[in-house]
Formats: C-alpha cells, structure tokens, sequence
C-alpha cells in the first residue's frame, strides 16, 4: 500500500518535474541556424574546394603528379624566348605557357596533398563547400586562362620554333661549323 | 439570443437554421486544426531547442497551410488488398465522432450545437464511434501494423473511457445535471463557483469537496489524454513501432481527415474538461461587456474565454507530448486499471458521502 502511494506520489511529481524543464527549454533561444542565410564560420585550416591562382602557376606539374587520385591535367607548351609568359608575385620568370590546368573536383579526395609541393603556392584549399552540379561534366573545373585560340596560336609558335630550331641543326652545319672554329679559335688566341 | 433562434428570425425556417447552426463548429474546427499544427510544431521545437518551421510566411505561419494544399492535391492510394469499404468510411466515421461531440459543447451562451439534457452522457456514448472509425481503418487498411494500431487504440479508448466516466459521475453527484450548458451557465464568471474549487454547492460541502474536484480533473485530464491516443498515451500510432498506426495506409484527403479528427477530438476533450471543471465558457473575472453595458459583447468574450481555456488544455497535452515517454501496452493498462479506476471510485464515494451529509 505504501508502494502504491509513493508510485502515485513519484509520478505526478516526476511529471512536473520534467514539465518544468521542457517549460525551460520553450524559452531557450534555438540552436538552429537558417543555413543558406547564415553561415558557420569554417574552421581555420578546412579543405574545401581548390583554387589555383593562374597568374602564380608556372606549370611545372608537381602538384599534378602529388595527387593520389590523378584528379589534376596540366599540359604545357614552352614559350619562345621572344613570349612574355609573365611574372610570378614573387618575381620569378615563368617559362611556360600553361594551355591545360584542368582539375576534376569530382575525383578529388580533398587530401590537401597536391597544396604542400606548390613551389609558387598558387594552388590552395578554398573554404567554399556550396559546389554541387546536375552534371558531372560541371565539376571538371578548367584554370588555364590562355583561350582556345592563344592556345594553338602558342602550340604552333612553339612547333614552328622545334622546326627552325630543327632545321637549324640540321641544314647549314658547315655554316655552323666555321663560327665554332672561328669561336674556339678566338678562344684560343 | 442563441445564434439558432437568430438563424430561425432570419430565415423563418427551422431546417436551414438547424444546418447553418450545425456548421458552425467546423468553421471554429478547421482554422483550430491549422493553428493547433503550427502550434504543436512550434512548441516542439523550441522545447527542443530548435526553430520548427521557419520558411513559408514570417516564422512559418502559412505551414499548415502549404500542408494542407500539398494534402489536398496527393493522390488517393487505396491499397490494392484492402477492404474498400471499411477503408473508405473509416476518415469520415472517426471525424463524423469527434465532430458529434462538438454538439453539445457550449461554445458560448449564445452557442451550443444542441441544448441536450443528457449532454455529458451523450459526449461519453458518441465518443465511441471513434474508436469504431478507428478499428475499421485498421482492419480495412489490410495492414499487421494498422491492426495493431486499431486494437491498440481500441483497447486504450474503451479502458480509459471507465475513469472519465466514472469523474463525470462524480460530477453529476455534485451538480444533479447532465446538461453541460447549464453546467457553464452555473459556474459563473466567480472563479470560485467553478467546479474545480467545489463548484456552485454551499456551506462547508464546497470546501471539503475541493481536493476531491482536484483529484478528479487530474484523473479525467490524465484518461481524455489516453482516449486522444497523445503521448504519453500514442502507443496506437507509436511511430518508432507501428509507422503510424492506423493510419499508415491513408494518403491525401483521408489522411487529413484523420488528421483533421485527430486535432479536434484533442480540442473536444480540452473543451470537455474546460466546461466540467474550468467554468466552460465563463470568464474567470467578470466581464468587460456587463461594466460596460453592452449585452452584445458578452457572448464574444465568453467565446474568447473558451477558446482559450481550449487551447490552454491543448498546449498542455504539447507539452506533455513532449515530456513524456511512451508508455507500454502494460504500464498503460496498469495505470488505467490499477491506478486511475480505483482512485475515480474511492474519489467518487468520498464526493457521493460528502454530498449526502
């Protein structure tokens, strides 16, 4: 009989009990935030999305072969010396002319790996996260800033350029030749 | 005036009167069940913590809405294995049943559906069409976790209708009526002449009835909750065990059919409750519309006071939702058996000796 009083006595109370705390809980401000208006701010060092800062890149592939996924393709056609491929931000001469830097954002693993060899530091983690597409073929982002018509422009400069430079080699050899002497012999006298 | 003998001084005839006059608890019911949705969506969400619905309208408000029209424009799945028939009457009985009970709830003095002399009687024989609406879905749906569901809820249903019986009994003892009308007309605008402070009886009788009036509301909140299927009473449409219970198989208008019956039978009972024990209609504190000398007012405040002595009753059960847990089909028939009809019928003895001294 005891028991069953304290049963009664216990459930109303532990009812109200828990009524006072979700009564509480009615006025705690929410925790909910309205995601596409507000954001939360990422974590210092996240890896989202990579960019690759064209006017750095010097094209010289080594994040394109860090990557454990192959997700990155860079073709690159040398410049002549009379092209201006332009400067880095830290003064260095570019040599080449970067006519292919795709990277399929699909594929990438996000392991930050392709980041650490940069000798330029142009290509980088990103914090935008807001990517999808309908299409898959969207995701293959293209970097190279050169346009289709620059692209061959450059590509047929450069074949031309191995032409002459072919031709150079092989046609006027005993031309050549005489100004080699004449060089070793001004070198030696 | 009653609106029905103003319907009848309109039209001089009794039949569009009766229907215009039996219309108008729908015209409260719908807009109380959209309120009630985005209420109890609200509520559980910030007791929860979170924000609940914040997207259609400022803060959500046109939700129920946007539901409502997405309800109304799904297609009507009827399974292919499912007894029609049953399947099909099942929406419209279980809220023709909570809508019956709406007759007799005096929604002011200038309204009450029908002026029934066995009005509190009446509300606990109508109340049982539900429970057949509810077992026709169960077993038309051709579904195990519908049947479940249906018996589940008809054995709660037809158990805890036993404790509000015997409360309302311990009410008819004091008041000697059955009528709710009068009931509300006779707990006054004093706070004290409700019933839940010993009611409009004299002499010491009133207060030595004062804890035995608290014992019973508590005990006819407690089994109307459970007769509601509402948690901690929901194990017939226990989501994590049955999907949704009986009305797993129902899409579209049927769906909200039971949903719509779902929200006014919480009403239905909040209103119950209100008019037995919280002065129905009647204003805790006098009215505005006496002081002031205009008689007109008076049906409207009192109005007010009912709907939201409703709501009150409504938001509570929000809240006990989400208190709660779920209780078991033992604990459940436990508490009913073993707690709540012994008390109602020591309750009702104790008020039945008080009232003959």
């Amino acid at each position: 009989m005891t028991t069953y009083f304290k049963n009664i006595y216990s459930a109303l109370y532990t009812v109200l009990v828990g009524m006072k705390i979700t009564f509480k809980h009615l006025f705690i401000p929410a925790v909910t935030i309205q995601y596409p208006e507000v954001k939360l701010p990422m974590a210092e060092r996240v890896r989202n999305r990579l960019y690759v800062n064209m006017d750095d890149c010097i094209g010289c592939d080594q994040c394109a072969r860090a990557c454990p996924v192959s997700c990155i393709t860079i073709e690159t056609v040398k410049s002549l010396p009379t092209d201006d491929p332009g400067k880095t931000s830290t003064g260095k001469k570019k040599a080449l002319w970067v006519t292919r830097f795709d990277i399929d954002i699909a594929k990438c693993c996000f392991c930050q790996l392709c980041v650490f060899p940069c000798p330029t530091e142009c290509i980088y983690m990103t914090d935008a996260y807001e990517f999808a597409e309908y299409n898959r073929d969207n995701l293959v982002y293209n970097f190279a800033t050169l346009t289709p018509v620059e692209i061959e422009e450059k590509k047929v400069n450069f074949a031309k350029m191995e032409a002459e430079k072919a031709a150079a080699k092989a046609a006027p050899k005993p031309a050549t030749l005489p100004a080699s002497e004449k060089h070793s012999e001004g070198g030696a006298a | 005036m009653m609106i029905y003998d103003f319907f009848i001084s309109i039209f001089h005839n009794e039949l569009i009167a009766a229907f215009l006059n039996s219309i108008i608890p729908v015209a409260f019911i719908v807009p109380f069940a959209l309120f009630a949705v985005y209420l109890e969506r609200k509520v559980s969400a910030h007791m929860q913590d979170r924000l609940g619905p914040m997207r259609v309208g400022a803060h959500g408000w046109l939700q129920s809405f946007a539901d409502i029209l997405k309800l109304l424009q799904k297609e009507d799945i009827v399974a292919a294995k499912a007894d029609k028939k049953l399947f099909n009457i099942a929406p419209v009985l279980t809220f023709v049943g909570c809508y019956a009970v709406f007759a007799v709830i005096p929604f002011s003095s200038a309204y009450i559906g029908a002026n029934l002399d066995l009005g509190l009687l009446y509300i606990v024989a109508v109340s049982g069409f539900v429970v057949a609406g509810i077992l026709m879905a169960g077993w038309g749906s051709n579904n195990k976790y519908s049947l479940f569901g249906a018996v589940r809820s008809a054995a709660q249903i037809v158990s805890y209708e036993i404790p509000t019986t015997l409360v309302i009994i311990t009410i008819i003892i004091v008041t000697k009526s059955l009528n709710l009308y009068d009931l509300s007309v006779n707990q006054t605008s004093n706070m004290f002449n409700w019933m839940i402070f010993g009611g409009y009886v004299e002499g010491w009788h009133k207060i030595a009835l004062i804890p035995f009036m608290f014992i019973g509301f508590i005990i006819i909140y407690i089994s109307t909750l459970a007769e509601v299927n509402r948690t901690p009473f929901d194990i017939p449409e226990a989501e994590s065990e049955l999907v949704a219970g009986y009305h797993t198989e129902y899409s579209g208008m049927k769906f909200a059919m039971f949903f719509l019956a779902e929200y006014a039978n919480m009403f239905a009972v909040s209103a119950i409750v209100s008019a037995i024990f919280l002065g129905g209609f009647q204003s805790p504190f006098g009215y505005l519309g006496s002081t002031l000398n205009l008689p007109w007012l008076i049906p409207i405040e009192q109005f007010f006071w009912f709907a939201s002595k409703g709501i009150f009753f409504v938001f509570v059960q929000m809240w006990l939702r989400w208190t709660l847990p779920r209780l078991r089909v033992d604990q459940l028939m436990a508490m009913c058996w073993k707690y709540l009809i012994p008390i109602a019928v020591v309750n009702l003895l104790i008020v039945a000796l008080i009232m003959v001294l």
